[in-house]
């Protein structure tokens, strides 16, 4: 790694950048040292609170190799559940590569032991584990740049990316990293919904990878919700387990038990307040909450509110493609996009290649952050290593970076419409071809003016950028949906009720100013084995 | 979101500074941090876990400020508690906080069993 200044920008060389620091980025960035890389981190926060692992507690996807039929058995009904679009190959390389990775943590994380003694490798608490995987990155001497947005790729002239350049939003200036390759690890985006964690996850490395020309895939799955206390971001979903559900007036709601809450919820909540107890929660497990998941009981605590007892009015975040699971398209078992020298770990990439059409949760969703982020820093630094000199590549940013003419552009505003196309549970739960199409429009006018005009100053920039991140995310994720002329897992079209079996394939959609889909008919992805 | 920093515990270690992750926070000079930018605050609670002299308040509400009284937090017995509910720094070895989050899982088993008990 070298190091210059040039005015006001920091320039630095690596083999490898990688943009973001949560789960999926630590481990690409502790993977592509160990390949022997020189490895940058850049973070738009701080790469150990950053991102939505942090405030939460994964139980990754977890099944013992022995005996065989354990893993066989859970693929199978993990591919029952995903519809017929995930991977039976991803899915075992997934179970194998997060069964060897997370004992590898020993000595950062200090693992709890059970009743039987046996150590717990599977479910590791969010700050711990953010943690432990900071102090494993600085070990291993990754330069990890804290507080520095990337806001555009590089791109040389063969197409390949080259490297990125951000703000240094505490230091004051800008930074350029050439590298040899990059790992997008910038997390998915629940459009500022207000999910707890996920504000700093704004869709950045999708609209980064689509400007030097990358595809996504999956992003009709957009509509994954949970519950909070209302006013509060508290998405912390275990003790909602032993919730009951009631209307203004007291009633009790009908709502099935298990994961297919979202609907009836939705439904309840679009004819008036919803409110809440966890009065069936057993004694033994309200003493306990506060030392599984500690944060669970803030807001209660410091509103006076017994969850056991009182009820309270709850609400819904919108998840995104963080618990949903669009992201971009991932065409080799290493993790590279469609464009070359650009990898994608994490909820930066699609998960349907393990998921299906159905959430990721917590389980499958950390366990392909694990291994997807390991896969792109190992292609990424087998990519750096072919590429001989550090040559830096040209910018590539565009909508809020370089305008056709500068006039202001309303970034709240902007927002504001984002959100409602892309939240509201009449549009994005209760989907129709109709509104699904209005939704299209409507984003496709403002993008224009938003392209044409907006232009980030000082400050602003970071927030300009990201409102275009999510602009052109919203696009994406409606244009799939009008495209997925069915129902399938979590999209569920009201006026399309039934599954069409020539649907049975992965949606691509990409194209900036103007948005494209198509069907992927390269399944299974082929895997050099 | 985040709405005190205590005068009388805050050491100007400026850690918090350093680990939000939404940049709420200034360091000030010879002084203790200053909440700079309040709106950005997502409520992550990140920096009172990250605070070794509980001298950060974070409210509830995420969408809006809630100012409180300094006073009656001082009393109130909420500072420091999601730290110590996490077992980090002293109170690491004290068996009333082990990390118990592997329970997760089981949690969810008995909640199922209590639906198939008709519950």
């Amino acid at each position: 790694m070298s190091i210059s200044s040039s005015g006001d920008t920091l320039h630095l060389e690596a083999d490898v950048l990688i943009i973001g620091g949560g789960l999926a980025g630590t481990w690409a960035a502790a993977a592509a040292r160990q390949a022997g890389a020189s490895v940058i981190l850049a973070d738009k926060g701080y790469c150990g609170t950053s991102g939505v692992t942090a405030t939460a507690g994964p139980g990754h996807w977890w099944v013992p190799p022995d005996p065989p039929e354990l893993r066989e058995n859970a693929i199978r009904n993990r591919q029952k559940s995903g519809f017929g679009i995930n991977d039976p190959e991803w899915m075992a390389r997934v179970l194998a590569k997060t069964w060897e990775s997370l004992p590898t943590l020993h000595g950062f994380y200090d693992f709890s032991k059970d009743e039987t003694g046996a150590t717990r490798y599977r479910e590791l608490r969010g700050p711990e584990y953010m943690r432990a995987l900071r102090k494993i990155v600085d070990s291993l001497g990754v330069t990890v740049l804290d507080h520095c947005p990337a806001l555009e790729l590089l791109q040389r002239p063969d197409g390949s990316v080259s490297g990125a350049r951000g703000i240094r939003r505490q230091k004051g200036g800008a930074w350029q990293v050439n590298a040899g390759a990059v790992v997008l690890a910038t997390g998915g985006t629940s459009f500022l919904s207000r999910l707890l964690g996920s504000h700093t996850n704004t869709g950045d490395g999708y609209l980064m990878a689509a400007e030097a020309g990358a595809e996504l895939s999956g992003m009709e799955f957009t509509n994954y919700y949970t519950v909070a206390l209302a006013g509060t971001n508290m998405t912390r979903s275990m003790s909602y387990a032993f919730a009951t559900y009631y209307d203004e007036d007291g009633n009790r709601l009908p709502i099935p038990p298990g994961p297919d809450i979202i609907r009836p919820l939705a439904a309840a909540m679009l004819k008036g307040k919803v409110f809440c107890d966890l009065s069936r929660t057993p004694e033994d497990i309200r003493a306990k909450v506060p030392i599984i998941s500690p944060n669970f009981m803030l807001p209660f605590r410091r509103w006076d509110i017994d969850p056991y007892r009182d009820k309270f009015e709850v609400t819904m975040h919108g998840e995104g493609t963080v618990r949903g699971i669009g992201g971009l398209r991932i065409v080799s078992e290493d993790c590279g996009t469609s464009v070359p020298g650009l990898y994608a770990a994490g909820d930066a990439a699609t998960r349907e290649l393990v998921a299906g059409a159905i959430s990721g949760g917590g389980n499958v969703n950390s366990a392909w952050a694990v291994s997807s982020g390991q896969w792109a820093g190992e292609g990424a630094t087998r990519f750096a290593v072919r590429q001989r000199g550090r040559d830096s590549g040209r910018p590539i940013g565009q909508a809020g970076l370089r305008p056709v003419s500068q006039h202001a552009v309303d970034l709240r505003a902007t927002l504001s419409v984002v959100q409602n196309e892309m939240l509201s549970y009449d549009k994005n739960i209760f989907r129709a071809g109709e509104k699904l199409k209005r939704s299209g429009e409507v984003l496709d006018d403002i993008w224009k003016i938003f392209r044409a005009h907006a232009l980030g100053n000082g400050a602003d920039v970071l927030r300009t950028r990201e409102t275009a991140a999510m602009l052109a995310t919203a696009r994406w994720s409606a244009a799939s949906a009008l495209a997925r002329d069915e129902s399938r897992g979590m999209h569920q079209r009201d006026d399309r009720p039934q599954t069409d079996a020539r649907l049975e394939h992965r949606i691509l959609v990409g194209g900036l100013d103007k948005v494209w889909t198509s069907g992927d008919r390269s399944r299974p992805l082929e895997l050099a084995s | 979101m985040i709405e005190l920093i205590l005068e009388e515990r805050c050491a100007a270690c400026n850690k918090c500074v350093e680990i939000c992750p939404t940049n709420v926070l200034a360091i000030a000079p010879d002084r203790i941090p200053r909440i700079a930018r309040q709106e950005e605050c997502e409520t992550c609670f990140m920096c009172e876990l990250y605070c070794p002299h509980d001298a950060i308040y974070v409210g509830p509400d995420c969408e809006k400020p809630q100012p409180v009284d300094k006073g009656a937090i001082l009393v109130s017995g909420l500072l420091g508690e999601f730290r110590r509910n996490h077992g980090w720094d002293e109170w690491a070895n004290d068996p009333h906080y082990t990390n118990e989050h592997w329970q997760m899982e089981n949690v969810f088993l008995r909640a199922r069993d209590l639906v198939k008990a008709g519950q």
